[in-house]
């Protein structure tokens, strides 16, 4: 009598998932990283010391599952969000009070905190580890374009759930914005910038109004944020760590002793 | 009079109480791994005694939920110690030197700091000073703000893994001395991902959902009330990551603090590998091999960076004045502001003149010339600053960087390092001569 998990594991459409018996013995186990699309992103075989915890801390892998957590949180929440003066703040209070699975709120922003915390563990590894010495030193700067961008998905995150937190961390952020060299109405040189007698860099045309989409945090600001942090950024991110991992990979694998 | 007192304990009892034996039950785990598995029963006993003490505490966490809140303070900080902090210790002058001289003091004794022992007792410590700090209502508070508890994890796991990182460095820095590989050397052979690698990442992608599941219960989400340009509050923070940039804005002006230095960040961050021409350690942990660029980027990372974020986030209440950790964030407190400007202090404190000041009627060039002879100084100053330096580092202390970098990579990497410590200049300048701007040109939004 065959059990029931080996007629499964038997059957024409497991077999047509899973192009290879279980991962049981040496062949298997190789074949298994080979034909498995979610797993060759790995390779084979590895040395010891690039699987140890007290080596990599883990805190890539880490990152990378946030950033998954986040996506599928993130398109959830998109369901019961809508970004406008009218319903962000009611759509979130609604989240906190009467929404069943209103605690995704709570899963996507303390996610996000955490992703920020990772990325800033996995970057203190790689540096203690001298692990953006070549070849990997392409991978580094990669490393540092991703954790500028997890900074902003946070950032633009931030100003959606729009109370008195959101507008005026937003606010105080972009202020700063007005102060760019040349670019920002309040910037040093800013005034340079005069044509026939006529101010180019002013409130309505500087950095900050191409950040906020407005002179103030207002309702074209969270649309703009609203895109950045959904679609934009996120994309950007995914294209990013898909270079990432290739040149973990093509670079030698993890890092370790020559 | 212990009324409002009363309540806010009561509050926190429950928490405290589980607190403490949370506390127990690690040094109870800890007394038992070294007994089973080191078989150092003398090191048990030791943490046995912690177990014992933090248990005996416990109780008295839990005493508000059960009518006596006041046994609770039994167990807090003393109020003296904490007048005496609030007092004495909380401006950024205290905060900074103390950090900066725990930082060197860890790093130079690091072979003393890294001992299991020594680094358990300092967890401990950390603990159980957090603990006993709870029972006042202002840390209470600035802890446990829903968005701080990232912060204060990040402390720790900080701490950490900053552990972690020397006491593998200290052991491969001593390995080499006596001729033997690093530890990474010596584990080197091949072995499968599936099972090693995949289960580990399985076991922690389930840790991590949980975690992350237990925490949103355990914590809600803040959520204030409806935005609105009209109300500001005070004070306004930005997003906890950048509050090491909105504290720069203390010494900079925002087209520095907020533009130029961030952007550096950046471009520094992206250069280290083209800089650091250091082949030894490159997959292993070491600080004796690598110790400039590990230095270097200590002091932008653990003291520019996170100690700044730190300071931002639970020292600087409204006004962005600082505020002890046990201090009432009032909103009246005032600090003295009597900075001067560096052009004021020559022409008026050195040469004992007027400023030259340019006059409204005047040309745009003439105006321009008045403004930069006010301001030469401060002009000359930065200008030597960024242009005399990096050939005196070449031909000094780092000749011999100057050598194997070649004239272009060490001009960016000493422009890089002096952008970086225009801040602690700056600081130090504002404490000593209560300077506020070396160059001051409000004219055209050019203040440094
Ligand atoms: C969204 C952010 C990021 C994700 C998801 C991510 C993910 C990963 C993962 C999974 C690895 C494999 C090894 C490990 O887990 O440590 C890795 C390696 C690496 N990462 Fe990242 N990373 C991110 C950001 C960064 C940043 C900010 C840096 C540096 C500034 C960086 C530089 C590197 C380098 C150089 C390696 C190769 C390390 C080695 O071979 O030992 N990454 N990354």
């Amino acid at each position: 009598m065959a059990s029931l998990g080996e007629v499964i594991r038997n059957s024409q459409i497991w077999k047509s998932i899973f192009r290879h018996p279980m991962p049981v013995d040496r062949r298997n186990r190789i074949v298994v990283m080979l034909t498995n699309f979610f797993l060759h992103l790995h390779p084979v075989s590895i040395k010891k010391q690039g699987i140890a915890l007290s080596y990599t801390w883990c805190m890539g892998g880490v990152t990378f599952f946030l950033f998954l957590v986040e996506t599928v949180t993130g398109v959830l929440l998109m369901f019961y969000y809508r970004p406008t003066l009218e319903w962000a703040y009611t759509d979130i209070l609604a989240l906190r009070d009467v929404t069943s699975l209103g605690i995704l709120r709570e899963i996507h922003r303390w996610g996000a905190h955490a992703m920020v915390i990772a990325v800033w563990l996995h970057m203190y590894r790689v540096f203690l580890t001298g692990s953006y010495k070549p070849p990997r030193e392409f991978n580094w700067v990669i490393g540092v374009v991703l954790l500028l961008l997890t900074l902003l998905l946070s950032f633009t995150g931030y100003l959606l759930p729009w109370d008195q937190l959101a507008i005026w961390a937003i606010t105080v952020g972009s202020n700063m914005a007005r102060a760019t060299p040349f670019l920002g109405s309040e910037g040093p040189g800013a005034a340079l910038l005069n044509v026939g007698g006529i101010d180019m860099i002013t409130m309505g045309s500087d950095a900050r109004y191409g950040l906020l989409a407005a002179r103030f945090v207002g309702e074209e600001t969270l649309n703009r944020f609203y895109i950045l942090h959904c679609i934009a950024i996120p994309l950007v991110v995914a294209l990013l760590l898909a270079i990432h991992f290739w040149r973990v990979r093509k670079d030698g694998g993890i890092s370790g002793p020559l | 009079m212990h009324g409002n007192e009363d309540q806010f304990l009561r509050g926190i009892s429950g928490f405290l109480g589980s607190y403490f034996l949370c506390l127990a039950a690690m040094n109870a785990i800890a007394a038992f791994y070294c007994w089973k598995r080191l078989g150092k029963s003398n090191l048990s006993l030791l943490w046995l005694a912690f177990s014992g003490v933090f248990l005996i505490m416990a109780p008295f966490g839990y005493a508000g939920a059960n009518g006596t809140p006041q046994l609770m303070k039994w167990i807090g900080v003393p109020e003296t110690f904490r007048n005496f902090v609030d007092s004495q210790l909380a401006n950024a002058v205290a905060y900074t030197l103390g950090t900066t001289i725990t930082l060197i003091v860890l790093f130079v004794f690091r072979k003393f700091f890294v001992k299991p022992v020594i680094a358990w007792l300092m967890l401990n410590g950390a603990l159980a000073f957090m603990g006993m700090s709870m029972i006042d209502p202002e840390f209470a508070s600035i802890v446990g703000k829903p968005d701080n508890v990232p912060i204060v994890m990040m402390v720790f796991l900080l701490g950490f893994f900053t552990w972690l990182a020397t006491y593998r460095a200290v052991q491969n820095d001593e390995r080499k001395e006596q001729g033997l590989e690093s530890l990474e050397a010596v584990d080197n052979e091949k072995i499968l991902v599936w099972p090693d690698l995949v289960y580990t990442e399985m076991i922690c992608m389930v840790a991590l959902t949980a975690f992350l599941i237990l925490w949103a219960i355990g914590l809600q989400a803040p959520l204030e009330e409806p935005g609105s340009l009209v109300k500001t509050p005070n004070p306004s923070k930005a997003p906890w990551y950048f509050l090491g940039l909105q504290e720069m804005l203390v010494y900079f002006d925002p087209w520095m603090a907020g533009v130029v230095l961030p952007s550096l960040v950046v471009a520094g961050l992206m250069a280290i590998p083209f800089l650091d021409f250091n082949k030894a350690g490159n997959g292993y942990y070491t600080i004796n091999e690598r110790k400039f660029a590990y230095l270097i980027f200590q002091f932008g990372f653990l003291e520019l960076w996170v100690t700044l974020i730190i300071l931002g986030t639970f020292l600087r209440g409204p006004n962005w004045n600082f505020f002890g950790p046990y201090e009432i964030w009032d909103v009246h407190k005032v600090e003295a502001q009597n900075n001067v400007d560096l052009s004021r202090m020559f022409w008026e404190g050195l040469l004992q003149r007027q400023m030259p000041m340019p006059s409204t009627e005047a040309s745009t060039l003439s105006q321009l010339g008045t403004i930069l002879v006010r301001e030469s100084p401060g002009i000359l100053l930065t200008i030597a600053y960024f242009v005399l330096t990096p050939p005196l580092l070449a031909m000094t202390l780092l000749k011999r960087f100057y050598v194997r970098m070649g004239l272009i990579r060490f001009m960016v990497m000493s422009n890089l390092l002096l952008f970086m410590v225009l801040l602690p200049i700056k600081m130090v300048l504002r404490w000593t001569i209560t300077l506020k701007y070396i160059i001051s040109i409000p004219e055209y939004f050019l203040n440094l």
